[in-house]
């Protein structure tokens, strides 16, 4: 299979200014079917940012994403549900604004997939923050987009809930989704990503796998003992 | 869009307490403000106290006897009376009893007609030098709204009954000056009628004895027939003269803007109007601000929802709500006030392009504060000034506050929704132009609110 036909998503020269604040400069990034790619950074780096842009949320200033914003998934920090609706309403309503040629049918399958059928007529509202956040990122799927951007998916979740959330996104990337997530969580990023791409003040400093990141840290002359240091090492010797 | 209004209804069907603050806090608030301005003030109580003995309420005015109780009625029918105690008393202690009832709040005042009422207004026809008769009024100034109200009011009636009385004393002034002129009879109580030969008939008769008389005595009886007649003619225009007395001024009023609308029907139009304002305003401005803390706007406008597409559907989930509950309201105030139901059509013409300019409004509301709460708290700080400012009558103010009063009122929909209803409902004025003036207020604010949303998510 060839790189264009693997691709799933490619964001090229990302560039995002908000006032005097350069937010974004020209980041590029890509991920392919299947493949788990995180984004990494101190606070302010532009992570959220570019995931909207890439979500088609924000229009960039320069640079250009290879999907319309239709085409891809999206999962929002914080879960973008209605709390007066039910767990099955949520799933009904966004599968019909996302035109699904079955509304019922992906209704039931988003059930199956989130484990939270017997929990289909509560209220949204009624959901622990795990299984707001489980829904969240079913109706991210509801459209079957093969790209899906998790904006910190784990974010305020016990490590139960963690769990579950992470064991629910693997199967996704397995059947072949391609995933994109912002994350704070290094470990996280070092458990579950194909690859990081490393971002401080608004540029990608680093893109590979978490391993290459700590090769990067030794060939600097530094030293650490897991994600995490090598991480801090890095943005350290880079003056971040 | 479809889905997303029925998900609206849906959220609001499961918010009854939001439902019934939204529809109930308009509603009760429209109602009073339109009992407060149609119903006014009620009666004023009043303590009435006639200390006239019985027997001496009777006026002779010549051959003609006035019943002064007959006046009491006009009075009567616009006062709440309020009774007071006068058996065993003096008319010291019936006068203090009134004045009792006003100081222990009871009464507003106290009208007391002193016992030689009757007496010195039969003065006023003779020479005695008594003076009119004085009517005391006691009255609470503790309230000085409740004070004016009173004064007004009694006022008001005294000077009706002045004016009767001397309408009374002209008739009669004048029926005296008929018979000077005309002859007649004069009744005088205890004694014989005397027969009046009047200066018609005088000077008929001097002419003909004037004839019987030698011609040197002639000239004295030209003289006394020239009297006759130059009296005579000179009384004839003492009639009209008496009369315009009596009511010197007549009052003709000719509204010239706004039609015949009674205060009752405009009170109707003000409440429909107040509760459209707030339900709608509320309404698309809370809704709004929703999507985005449920933190669904971005999910929306990625395509599934135009952004355009989403305002338009919140300000017609908002149009569509009010417009039903202004209809039913106006379907409910039918019962207590005569409305036109030939006219609906107009009503909900009116009704749909007024609720349509408030959700323009108050979308934009939404869009610019993106909280239900601070949408809110805007919606409210925004209606009740609107509200005030549009009924603020012109030339009650200083020239340069009442421009500033209707240019504000201009630039938001409450009063061109005012002017369309009041047109709707009762034909005061045209329809067309306050519609075509809300249709531009709705295309602006749903401009701005569209400008707003860029900076929304």
């Amino acid at each position: 299979m060839g790189t264009a036909t693997k691709q799933a998503l490619v964001a090229d020269g990302i560039a995002k200014r908000f006032g005097a604040r350069e937010a974004l400069r020209g980041v590029s990034l890509s991920a392919d079917r299947g493949e788990l790619v995180a984004i990494i950074g101190p606070n302010g780096a532009g992570k959220t940012t570019l995931l909207s842009i890439l979500a088609g949320i924000q229009r960039p200033d320069a640079g250009s994403v290879n999907r319309e914003p239709r085409e891809v998934g999206w999962v929002p920090q914080q879960a973008a549900l209605y709390g007066k609706l039910t767990v099955a309403e949520n799933l009904r309503l966004f599968a019909r604004l996302e035109q699904v040629e079955q509304p019922d049918a992906a209704v039931a399958e988003m059930l199956e997939l989130t484990g939270l059928g017997e929990r289909a007529d509560d209220l949204a509202a009624e959901l622990s923050g795990g299984n707001r956040q489980r829904i969240n990122i079913a109706i991210g799927l509801l459209g079957r987009q093969d790209v899906l951007l998790l904006d910190e998916p784990s974010a305020a979740l016990d490590p139960r809930q963690r769990g579950r959330v992470w064991e629910f996104v693997l199967g996704l990337a397995a059947r072949g989704t391609a995933v994109v997530y912002s994350t704070h969580d290094l470990q996280e990023a070092a458990r579950h990503a194909d690859r990081v791409v490393v971002l401080a003040d608004g540029e990608a400093l680093f893109e590979g796998s978490p391993a290459a990141l700590g090769e990067v840290v030794e060939r600097d002359g530094g030293s650490h003992s897991d994600f995490e240091e090598a991480f801090v090492a890095f943005l350290r010797h880079r003056g971040h | 869009m479809r889905w997303l209004l029925l998900k609206d209804l849906r959220i609001l069907r499961r918010s009854p307490g939001l439902v019934a603050l939204l529809i109930l806090y308009p509603v009760v608030l429209s109602v009073l403000i339109g009992f407060a301005l149609s119903a006014g003030p009620d009666k004023p109580k009043v303590a009435f106290v006639s200390l006239v003995q019985p027997g001496n309420d009777k006026l002779q005015l010549g051959d003609e006897t006035l019943d002064l109780s007959s006046y009491q009625g006009q009075l009567f029918d616009a006062i709440d009376r309020v009774p007071v105690d006068c058996n065993g008393k003096t008319a010291l202690q019936c006068r203090q009893a009134a004045i009792d009832t006003v100081e222990s709040g009871e009464a507003m005042a106290a009208l007391v007609v002193p016992e030689d009422f009757a007496a010195r207004l039969g003065g006023l026809q003779s020479l005695a030098l008594s003076g009119p008769p004085t009517i005391e009024v006691f009255y609470n100034a503790d309230d000085p709204v409740k004070a004016a109200f009173v004064e007004d009011t009694l006022e008001a009636q005294l000077r009706d009954a002045n004016l009767a009385l001397t309408t009374k004393f002209t008739e009669i002034g004048l029926s005296y000056l008929s018979r000077i002129v005309d002859g007649g009879k004069i009744e005088v109580p205890l004694s014989d009628d005397i027969e009046l030969l009047g200066l018609r008939r005088s000077e008929e008769l001097v002419r003909r004895v004037r004839s019987q008389v030698p011609p040197a005595q002639r000239a004295e009886l030209d003289e006394v027939i020239r009297f006759s007649r130059l009296g005579r003619r000179n009384l004839d225009f003492s009639g009209p003269l008496l009369r315009a007395v009596s009511e010197p001024i007549r009052v003709e009023q000719v509204a010239l803007d706004g039609g015949d609308t009674s205060l009752s029907s405009f009170a109707v139009a003000l409440a429909v109007a107040v509760s459209l304002m707030f339900i709608t305003l509320l309404l698309a401005a809370g809704s709004l601000a929703l999507e985005r803390e449920e933190n669904a706007f971005a999910r929306l406008v990625r395509g599934l929802v135009s952004r355009t597409g989403l305002l338009v559907e919140k300000a017609g989930l908002a149009a569509i709500c009010s417009l039903v509950i202004c209809l039913a309201m106006l379907a409910g105030l039918g019962l207590f006030v005569d409305l036109d139901w030939a006219r609906a059509p107009l009503w909900v013409a009116a009704l749909a392009v007024s609720a349509l300019a408030f959700g323009a409004l108050g979308v934009a509301v939404g869009a610019v504060t993106r909280e239900v709460r601070a949408a809110s708290l805007l919606c409210v700080m925004i209606s009740l000034p609107l509200a005030f400012l549009a009924l603020v009558p012109s030339g009650s103010v200083a020239p340069a506050v009442d421009d500033v009063a209707r240019a504000i009122s201009a630039v938001f929909p409450f009063r061109p929704t005012l002017d369309a209803l009041d047109a709707a409902l009762n034909g005061g004025g045209s329809l067309a132009v306050p519609l075509a003036h809300l249709a531009a207020l709705a295309l602006a604010f749903g401009a701005l609110a569209r400008l707003a949303l860029r900076r929304f998510a």
